[in-house]
């Protein structure tokens, strides 16, 4: 009972703390305080968040190196950019439109992780995270290659080459390695906050029902989870299906914070930097996730003073922060503030 | 809370990292990938009494794979800013070159923090992708911007604002099907493109409209990716075998020069054809180029051209960054040279605000005439496009000599 | 492009993604860390034998020697700093540090060696009897490059002395102890600590003969040349099955040839795709890759 309380009264300082900040962010917003720099930053650090949060249960609590968690995002941004493209002229409400593009890229980002999963589930450790790594890159290679346009008669879609045999009015929404240009920036701060919110409700309640307690015990020992009756495969898709769904959510709020985004933008680097996030934060930390993908947002325009210097510090701070969070010394430290022994999550 | 607990102290210590590092940034001032910090450009050259200081930002890959293209802007740029500031004329600058590292989220960023800096006029952003976003935000912000090198047209569509240097993609690819065909180079084409770049795409795209129309026949059509960018054999084997005579290369001249090294080696011997991208491939250090020998290119500019101002240019270029500018760099300095003219010309203040200015440099760029390194002339309508020629160039013995 | 042509194009290619897998497959196998940095040693490789040969105007030779000098340093140095403190991390730490460690390198060498591409030279040339230059044999309408066949050969002899090495002698017996078990081996006198180290400093000298093997068949040089080949060599290396040296050299060959095949079959535009298609279908076929060992859970 102490633990389910301890555990409880974790997320809801998790919770607490992401309101926290967007009604703090928000009050400095209104006092005019903000730079640019920081107000331009913060949609992209909300579909970081999520990005990381969605990451860290495949990682942290499903136990599964995934590199290629940026796919997903490419799904999410393409299929809700055109999404909100398309609505345009039907739904007069931005946010109303953003939501539904929200929405459609999280479903067709689900679509993409079940089918991806049905293959990499069956698979183990490195040989798990080369075929993500692979499927990542086959997400982009057919991004950059996609050709699809609207006209009366609907969507007209071409791989390799762009003879769509549109009508003349008709509208190209993307252009193969031109990825999609002219977007509307409808993503605000707000629905970015609201994405958090929404991503870690259903995070905190997952791993607290009894789906989430069978998803641990498979990470823990696939074995001795298998021999007590729960469906392995069941349990893994279901995490790695709601990772891919937020991570298609992000990218679509990523992707409607610029006037255009390309497939590359999507790659390998990106999925690498979300991982980074994850286990700089902790696996299976969530708060810690966030913090990390929000200081590690930030970090690089921070050190800007640095000039061309800048990307040698970045790599310099991000080895020694490593290093330092794994220290012995330094762990034994904090160790002794520790109440009471948290779960596995660590290895 | 441990993991809370020590991230909080990795935090501190970032946070005090970044703090204590501020004071030794200029300790490395020297080396050529400096960018120009304000302060060095300001105390460097004493502004005189009445001159208008202009605050002038821009942003390009100064790190990464596209590093080498805005490398060569911001060092070009800040040349001609000391030029411009030791001339002691009533226009001075202040440049700020921001990193942008070829991607369109980070450039945002860049952008936002040449903002807060205080930019007056911009020069945009150096590559075609990254200033497709931040074009959004100058028009939006209504500041005006002049890129050097982002030819895409995405970059001036429907912004009033915005101005480029450098041709665009689509005039380009048709140019240089128009060229191939008035001087009857051949009439069996191949055209390797990387179909994951906007700017090779934007050049195939008119170039492959425009060929049927005349009389080219385009046999070949094979293209590469980022990271699949070192063999090129079945690209080269597939125009070889399709009896392709000039093969048209809308790329830069990196994976240029490792077709012309493997095509020799297959024994392929077609003519080459390039596009402004290709301009450099001379001055590739450790380049055989004899391998080069007899391509052709349409070039804005020429590091070996024997105009005063260019020489004087590359020598200063070479002198303070150690390596024969390109064109890239060429453009960047046109456009901060542009940009004097315009401002002295309008009469502008540097108390005015980036909106006003804005109004005033529309009004000067659609109606004036440059001279700069990249050409004669120079004028822009109202969509923002230049208008000046492209010069045919043919290598010969190491060497561009003019086509015409 | 008859189908022998794209053969050897193939092996050409695969056989610069062996050498590269080769150094990462050892690495992995022995110290059980994916390392993301090995691209970049190679490139920092590359750089240190061009500038041996083209400005000290060493002969190729001695700067291959001093490259794979330097690179072993380098990576030792690299080990002691940033790996070894992780030694008791989870994993996945040490796969960010090593990340790290890539950024780290790149943009060093952006700074001390400009953006700007240098064209590495061609070693692998022979004068005939005319004084005419041949980069590489002709058979018929066949033709293969000398550095091709040199890497191939390269390749073989590593492979076999690595083998051998790993296999014979009380260093090898020590790597395979650790590669086992880390604590076992720790209570049977084995200095885990020097075996690591040692590891990494062989993979780091295979990596700069593997850059300048590279260079030589792609010469252009760049602060970012190491990124491709890593993920590329890391797909062999996984291929061939993680940790196995001929499966290293195998998926090596492998990769190349569907690469190419796929580019003159298929389509330029879709090959990698293609490529990670391939690989995706044999994992499923081969959980553990070509070569890999098939490592029983023990309940």
């Amino acid at each position: 009972m102490k633990k389910l309380t301890k555990t409880s009264r974790n997320n809801f300082l998790t919770y607490g703390f992401v309101i926290l900040s967007y009604v703090v962010l928000q009050a400095i917003t209104a006092g005019g305080h903000m730079s640019s720099m920081l107000k331009g930053q913060l949609v992209p650090i909300c579909a970081y968040v999520v990005m990381a949060i969605s990451l860290n249960l495949t990682v942290g609590i499903l136990g599964e190196l995934s590199l290629g968690h940026a796919g997903f995002m490419s799904v999410g941004a393409f299929m809700g950019t055109t999404t909100a493209i398309a609505l345009k002229n039907v739904i007069a409400s931005p946010t109303l439109r953003l939501v539904c593009a929200l929405i459609v890229g999280a479903i067709f980002a689900g679509i993409i992780g079940f089918l991806v999963g049905i293959p990499v589930l069956r698979l183990n450790g490195d040989y798990l995270a080369i075929v993500t790594l692979a499927f990542g890159e086959i997400i982009k290679s057919i991004f950059n290659n996609l050709y699809l346009g609207l006209d009366e008669h609907g969507f007209h879609l071409s791989l390799l080459d762009n003879k769509l045999h549109m009508e003349p009015e008709g509208k190209l929404i993307i252009g193969g390695p031109m990825g999609i240009g002219g977007i509307q920036k409808i993503s605000t701060f707000t629905v970015g906050f609201a994405l958090i919110m929404v991503c870690l409700i259903v995070i905190f309640n997952l791993v607290n029902s009894r789906a989430g307690r069978a998803i641990m015990a498979i990470r823990d020992n696939r074995i001795a989870a298998e021999s007590v009756g729960i469906p392995v495969t069941t349990y893994k898709m279901m995490a790695f299906v709601t990772s891919a769904a937020m991570a298609g959510a992000a990218g679509a709020l990523f992707a409607m914070n610029f006037s255009t985004f390309v497939a590359n933008k999507f790659d390998f680097n990106t999925s690498i930097l979300v991982l980074v996030f994850v286990v700089l934060g902790g696996l299976g930390n969530m708060f810690g996730s966030i913090i990390a993908a929000a200081a590690l947002t930030i970090l690089p325009e921070a050190l800007r003073q640095f000039a061309s210097y800048r990307m040698l510090v970045y790599a310099i701070v991000l080895i020694l922060v490593m290093l330092i969070r794994n220290n012995p010394t330094i762990r034994s430290f904090f160790e002794r503030f520790r109440l009471s022994k948290k779960g596995g999550a660590e290895e | 809370m441990k993991k809370a607990l020590s991230l909080m102290l990795a935090l501190v210590m970032v946070l005090a990292l970044a703090a204590c590092g501020g004071s030794s940034t200029d300790a490395g001032s020297s080396t050529p990938a400096e960018t120009t910090t304000p302060a060095a450009t300001e105390s460097s050259t004493p502004a005189p009494a009445g001159a208008q200081v202009f605050k002038l930002g821009g942003t390009g890959p100064l790190t990464g794979g596209a590093a080498i293209y805005g490398q060569a802007c911001a060092n070009a740029a800040q040349i001609a800013v000391e030029e411009i500031n030791a001339a002691g004329g009533n226009i001075q600058f202040e440049l700020n070159y921001q990193d942008d590292a070829h991607d369109a989220e980070k450039a945002v960023n860049a952008y936002n923090t040449l903002k807060d800096w205080g930019m007056q006029i911009s020069l945009g952003s150096v590559t075609s992708t990254p200033c497709v976003a931040t074009s959004a935000e100058t028009f939006s912000d209504r500041i005006f911007a002049l890129t050097p090198s982002a030819s895409s047209v995405a970059v001036i569509d429907g912004k009033d604002n915005q101005f480029q240097m450098c041709f665009t993609d689509p005039n380009q690819g048709s140019a240089s099907a128009q060229y191939i065909a008035d001087k009857g180079l051949a009439t069996k084409v191949a055209v390797i493109w990387k179909n994951d770049d906007v700017y090779s795409k934007g050049i195939y795209d008119t170039f492959m409209a425009a060929a049927p129309g005349l009389g080219l026949e385009v046999v070949s059509d094979t293209t590469f990716q980022d990271g699949n960018d070192t063999n090129f054999s079945v690209q080269i084997a597939d125009a070889q075998s399709k009896g392709a005579e000039l093969v048209f290369l809308p790329m830069y001249y990196t994976p240029a020069s490792l077709i012309f090294a493997q095509a020799k080696a297959a024994g392929y011997a077609p003519i080459w054809f390039g596009v402004d991208g290709m301009d450099g491939i001379l001055t590739l250090e450790g380049f055989d180029t004899s391998l080069a020998e007899g391509v052709m290119l349409l070039t804005p500019f020429n590091a070996d051209s024997d105009d005063q101002r260019t020489q004087n240019f590359v020598a200063k270029y070479q002198e303070k960054f150690g390596d024969i500018p390109n064109q890239f760099a060429a453009d960047a300095y046109d456009c901060v040279y542009a940009y004097a003219q315009a401002l002295e010309a309008a009469n502008a203040t540097a108390d005015m605000s980036a909106e006003q200015l804005c109004d005033l440099m529309i009004g000067q760029f659609t109606s004036m005439n440059f001279d700069g390194l990249t050409g004669d002339g120079m004028s822009w309508d109202a969509s923002g496009a230049v208008t000046k020629s492209p010069k045919g160039m043919v290598i010969q013995n190491g060497a561009y000599v003019g086509l015409d | 492009m008859s189908f022998l042509d794209s053969l050897i194009s193939g092996i050409s290619l695969g056989s610069v993604y062996a050498i590269i897998a080769l150094g990462y497959t050892m690495v992995y196998g022995i110290a059980k860390m994916l390392n993301f940095a090995h691209g970049d040693v190679i490139m920092v490789g590359a750089y240190i034998c061009f500038f041996a040969v083209t400005r000290f105007n060493l002969p190729p030779l001695v700067g291959i020697l001093v490259a794979v000098l330097l690179c072993t340093v380098l990576g030792i140095t690299i080990e002691k700093l940033a790996y070894a403190p992780l030694r008791s991390a989870p994993s996945l730490a040490v796969l960010i540090t090593a990340i790290g460690v890539s950024y780290f390198l790149q943009n060093a060498a952006l700074l001390l060696w400009s953006p700007n591409p240098k064209v590495f030279p061609n070693f692998f040339i022979l004068h005939g009897a005319d004084g005419a230059e041949q980069t590489g044999l002709e058979l018929g309408s066949l033709r293969i490059s000398y550095v091709t066949l040199v890497t191939i050969v390269v390749c073989v002899v590593i492979m076999l002395v690595l083998t051998f090495f790993i296999n014979n002698g009380k260093l090898g017996k020590a790597m395979r102890a650790v590669s086992e078990d880390k604590d076992a081996a720790r209570l049977m006198g084995i200095n885990v600590n020097t075996t690591i180290s040692v590891t990494f400093a062989i993979g780091s000298g295979l990596a700069a003969i593997a850059g300048v093997l590279y260079m030589s068949a792609y010469p252009t040089l760049v602060p970012t040349t190491g990124s491709m080949p890593g993920i590329k060599a890391f797909t062999a290396a996984v291929f061939g099955g993680i940790g196995s040296i001929p499966g290293a050299f195998l998926g090596g060959l492998l990769l190349g040839v569907i690469e190419i095949f796929a580019k003159a079959y298929i389509s330029t535009q879709l090959s990698d795709a293609v490529v990670f298609a391939v690989l995706i279908v044999v994992l499923l076929v081969k959980p553990s890759g070509l070569l890999g060992k098939v490592v029983r859970e023990k309940v």
